[in-house]
């Protein structure tokens, strides 16, 4: 009996092992999910740019009440934002859900001129200049994508460039049954 | 036409594996002479064919020939010669090709070196280690074909990634593989007895020297790797228990265990059912370690681009070569019957409790590691288990095997007597405690636990394993003929338990006693860190054959007002836009001064990382001393020339198989 | 094996290959002498999130710069160690420490190695006593007149 107990911890390895291959380690959940989102008050960018060097309106949590969001963390030199770009467009121009795009550790200059040759998806687009309001909502690596549900309860986060499957799976669903 | 002649050579190379194992199967069944000998045959026609596709991939390299995917994607027409060579193993394809080379050498080994060992055994062995080619072949044709052609060929190539052009990455992989790959030999070798149900000291004679050669080659890889993190990635660590260095360190540790169980295998006729299942652990752990690198199951086993699909390939292989060779073990091992006594204090005792600390040590790394998997599989929540656990858990189960050590060496086979050991032991002990004391005071001026605790077991380890030596050399009426008395086989063990205690020593003095500091400093800047006074000149431009860099200048002065220079690197590749650090070293025995160049400013000032690391040297000192008491005690005469009994028994065997 | 975790962070540096182009030039936090030990000893123990394997301690990512100036900040501010841990693990999950915690889903990590001495140490026990059992049993159904025969069965 004791001569088959390597066999069994191998059988027991390998089942674990299967299961392993299915998940991605480098996706972390999001301890946020199911707490009401992280205070922020950030700058948000006008368009098109103001002349004067008038300091930008500050936008918090109590402008976003009462509509579910998606809140897109993103910036001009990240290679994923490029790829879920003409996704988002297309999000904007069905009006499925307004989306709060947050720009993370981006010059101005260039988020504008990023935006201003791919079109620009989001209601507002926020300034997070040193990532503080990203370290506030665990972000480690643009491009994320939070679910806010009309009273601010953060829903679900993705992690990567968001993609029609990703929207159809986990997301759209929520929206649907958030009130 | 060559990375065709190439692809040839590996699919005939298939072919001639099956053979391999299949021939001699049926040989043994039938009591075939013919067929048990076309075993050897087959491996030596494998290595050929293997050597030639590894040839043909090492040449489209040296050609830069990009209408090769695996060569467009790793090499460049900038790269130097020696890194187009290393640049084969650069990544997953042509690593896997090398693993393959590897293996066949050894099998080409085993066909070799057989005369002594009996015909059905060396063909069962060539026919186990042939089940492996089949899979690792299958494996590389089917989804990781080094010769694939790229269309439109591209004009110029990706380049090797910049970490690995570095000269102790040209040999740390192919050392680390010998290792690796060697221990398929022990657990040929543990299958074969597994199916014949014959095991006895002959046996486990045969089996010592592969392993011991497998493990001192394991052993050099881990120690290269190790001192080529410390160059190469930029703050200073020699040991980070990163999955992928875990994988490479659990062989190791059950490779260590299997060693001296097969000495008491050899020497007393026990534990023959534990030695047979180490032998199929270290090996199966050498696999699970490419699994975990290949697949991308953990974080950070981003080694080689993670394909589920190579994963999958690799799980089922595991499951073939382990659940076979377990369940091999559950039906037979019973039937593997040990006679005689066991005392606990006695050569064979001490070197039990031994493997219950090594392979308890393996165990806890390997919980550790997978933890993360088997939470986040169940969907408990993903966590991290990082140096913090393991430095708390793998030290406390080290420190008896130091003291274990000691005795080995000393207390006799069957039965030891306290008497006369405390008369052996008594003097390393007073030594061992002195050492403690004084050294860390005398050379630091303060004492840490972890310091005493480390100088007292690795003096006590170094001295107490030289104690066999000196005895013999005592015995003789000349220090000249004792020298030449003493057994390879002894040198081997004392050097390897002498390096043991080499590497604790380092260990505990480079933690105790290390000084780091990250300081922003601008040009003409200084700082001291311990009695060192670190001068940064400036920063300039420097440039490499395929790379332009940013050249650091720091001045240190020493203690005794003499200065030093480095020169510490931040490199820029342009073929990949990769930045990488070259920090500059200062090494003497006794401490290294290690400066490394972080970020540069606007205005001319640096951010520097500056250690003093007393000792380090000794942590891979120990770790050559362990592979150069592998070297003797793998070349002991007595696994060289059999003794005429033993000899006749071969051929007995022979003859009986025909 | 450093090779491989190598390559692992040059790949994952190509991941994130465009790396943030404005870098916010902020204020130094001095910090006492007790406090930088403090911060020494903590940083270790968290983990770089982009970099996915080494310490905040180890890291240049930027991700862990600007993490290691907050937990800089938040030794000044005073805050506790199990403070700043808790303030990385609401944000971040227990993913960010190196040190898992201790609670019901890792007893089996932080115990485990320390039951299995106990049972190796047992199992040895054990073995030892039914070699000597099987030993003495070959001793009495030997002839005890051939002290020979004796010897033999126990040298074996």
């Amino acid at each position: 009996m004791r001569y088959t107990i390597p066999l069994l911890v191998l059988g027991v390895l390998l089942a674990f092992f299967a299961v392993g291959l299915r998940h991605d380690p480098r996706i972390l959940p999001s301890p946020l999910i199911g707490k009401a989102a992280p205070a922020f008050s950030l700058p948000a960018l006008e368009f098109p740019q103001p002349e004067a060097t008038a300091t930008p309106p500050l936008k918090g949590n109590a402008d976003f009440l009462g509509k579910p969001l998606l809140v897109n963390f993103f910036a001009s030199w990240c290679a994923g934002c490029q790829i879920e770009h003409p996704f988002l467009m297309s999000l904007a121009k069905a009006g499925a859900v307004t989306l709060v795009g947050v720009d993370y550790k981006d010059a101005d200059v260039d988020v504008r001129q990023w935006l201003g040759s791919r079109g620009n998806p989001y209601a507002p687009v926020l300034a997070d200049l040193d990532g503080r309001a990203g370290i506030d909502w665990g972000v480690y690596g643009v491009p994320e994508t939070f679910v806010i549900s009309a009273s601010g309860q953060v829903l679900h986060k993705h992690v990567g460039a968001l993609t029609p499957d990703a929207w159809e799976r986990d997301i759209k669903p929520l929206l649907a049954a958030a009130p | 036409m060559i990375p065709e002649i190439g692809h040839y050579a590996l699919i005939l190379a298939l072919g001639i594996a099956i053979l391999q194992t299949v021939a001699p199967m049926i040989g043994w069944r039938r009591r075939d002479a013919r067929l048990l000998a076309s075993a050897a045959s087959a491996a030596q026609a494998q290595f050929f064919c293997i050597a030639i596709a590894y040839l043909c991939l090492t040449v489209s390299f040296i050609n830069t020939d990009f209408s090769v995917a695996y060569v467009a994607q790793n090499a460049h027409t900038d790269l130097p010669m020696i890194y187009r060579i290393s640049a084969v193993w650069g990544a997953h394809e042509g690593s896997l090709l090398l693993w393959m080379l590897m293996l066949s050498g050894w099998t080409f080994a085993v066909s070799v070196f057989n005369r002594r060992i009996p015909a059905e055994l060396s063909a069962l062995v060539i026919a186990v280690l042939g089940v492996i080619s089949v899979g690792l072949l299958l494996f590389l044709l089917l989804t990781s074909n080094p010769f694939e052609r790229l269309f439109p060929v591209p004009l110029q190539g990706r380049d090797l990634n910049p970490l690995l052009q570095d000269f102790g990455l040209a040999i740390h992989p192919p050392t680390l593989y010998m290792g690796y790959v060697g221990f398929s030999v022990a657990f040929a070798f543990a299958v074969a007895a597994l199916i014949t149900g014959k095991l006895d000291a002959a046996w486990a004679r045969w089996t010592r020297p592969w392993t011991t050669t497998a493990w001192m080659f394991l052993t050099l890889g881990i120690t290269l790797g190790s001192w080529w993190a410390y160059n190469e990635l930029g703050w200073g660590g020699w040991w980070f228990w990163d999955p992928v260095e875990n994988a490479s360190f659990m062989p190791w540790l059950a490779g260590t265990a299997l060693i001296h169980s097969l000495a008491v295998t050899e020497k007393r006729g026990l534990l023959k059912s534990w030695t047979v299942l180490l032998a199929i652990l270290t090996f199966s752990l050498s696999l699970l370690g490419t699994f975990l690198v290949r697949s991308g199951v953990l974080v950070s086993v981003h080694a080689f681009a993670s394909d589920p699909a190579r994963g999958l390939f690799i799980l089922i292989f595991m499951a073939v070569v382990t659940g076979s060779a377990l369940t091999l073990y559950a039906w037979r091992a019973p039937k593997l019957a040990s006679v005689g006594e066991l005392n606990l204090f006695s050569r064979e005792g001490l070197l039990l409790l031994n493997n219950v600390f090594l392979v308890v040590a393996c165990a806890a790394i390997l919980i550790g590691t997978l933890y993360p998997l088997v939470l986040d599989a169940l969907n408990l929540g993903k966590i991290s288990v990082g140096p913090p656990y393991f430095n708390a858990v793998f030290l406390p189960l080290m420190v008896p095997l130091f003291v274990l050590v000691g005795f080995g060496a000393v207390v006799p086979w069957k039965k030891g007597r306290a008497g006369e050991t405390w008369n052996r032991l008594k003097l390393p002990a007073l030594f061992a405690v002195a050492f403690a004391i004084v050294v860390p005071l005398a050379l630091h001026g303060r004492a840490t636990l972890l310091a005493v605790t480390g100088g007292l077991l690795g003096s006590w380890t170094i001295v107490a394993a030289s104690q066999d030596v000196w005895r013999r050399i005592r015995a003789k009426p000349s220090f000249v003929a004792g020298l030449a008395s003493v057994p390879r086989a002894t040198w081997g063990m004392t050097l390897a338990h002498m390096g043991l205690g080499v590497w604790a020593l380092g260990v505990a003095f480079v933690i105790s006693y290390g000084y780091e500091k990250d300081v922003r400093l601008a040009p003409k800047e200084t700082t001291e860190i311990g009695d060192f006074t670190f001068a940064f000149i400036g920063a300039q431009e420097a440039k490499g054959p395929n790379f332009v860099a940013q050249q650091g200048e720091v001045t240190i002065e020493r203690p005794d007002h003499r200065t030093v220079q480095l020169y510490p690197q931040k490199r820029f590749y342009p073929s990949q836009r990769n930045v990488m650090t070259e920090s500059a070293v200062d090494a003497t025995l006794m401490r290294d001064l290690y400066v490394s160049l972080g970020e540069g400013f606007e205005d001319g000032s640096w951010s520097l990382r500056i250690y003093v690391k007393p000792m380090i040297r000794l942590i891979w000192l120990g770790g050559v001393l362990m592979f150069l008491g592998g070297c003797l005690a793998a070349s002991d005469r007595r696994y060289r020339l059999a003794t005429a009994a033993e000899r006749k028994a071969a051929l007995d065997g022979g003859a009986q198989a025909a | 094996m450093s090779l491989l975790r190598g390559i692992c962070l040059l790949l994952l540096a190509a991941a994130f290959s465009a790396q943030p182009q404005v870098t916010v030039e902020k204020p130094a936090i001095e910090l006492t002498a007790a406090q930088e030990a403090r911060l020494a000893e903590l940083l270790p123990d968290l983990r770089c999130l982009v970099c996915q394997n080494e310490s905040l301690a180890e890291s240049r990512a930027p991700l862990a710069l600007d993490l290691k100036y907050e937990v800089r900040s938040l030794v000044a501010q005073g805050k506790s160690a199990s403070e700043i841990k808790h303030y990385l693990t609401d944000r971040y999950g227990d993913f960010v420490l190196f040190r898992p915690p201790f609670d019901p889903r890792t007893w089996l990590l932080w115990i485990g190695p320390f039951a299995l001495v106990l049972l190796g140490l047992l199992v040895l026990v054990r073995q030892i006593r039914s070699t000597r059992r099987a030993a003495a049993r070959a001793a009495t159904t030997a002839k005890p007149a051939d002290p020979a025969a004796l010897k033999k069965l126990l040298d074996e």
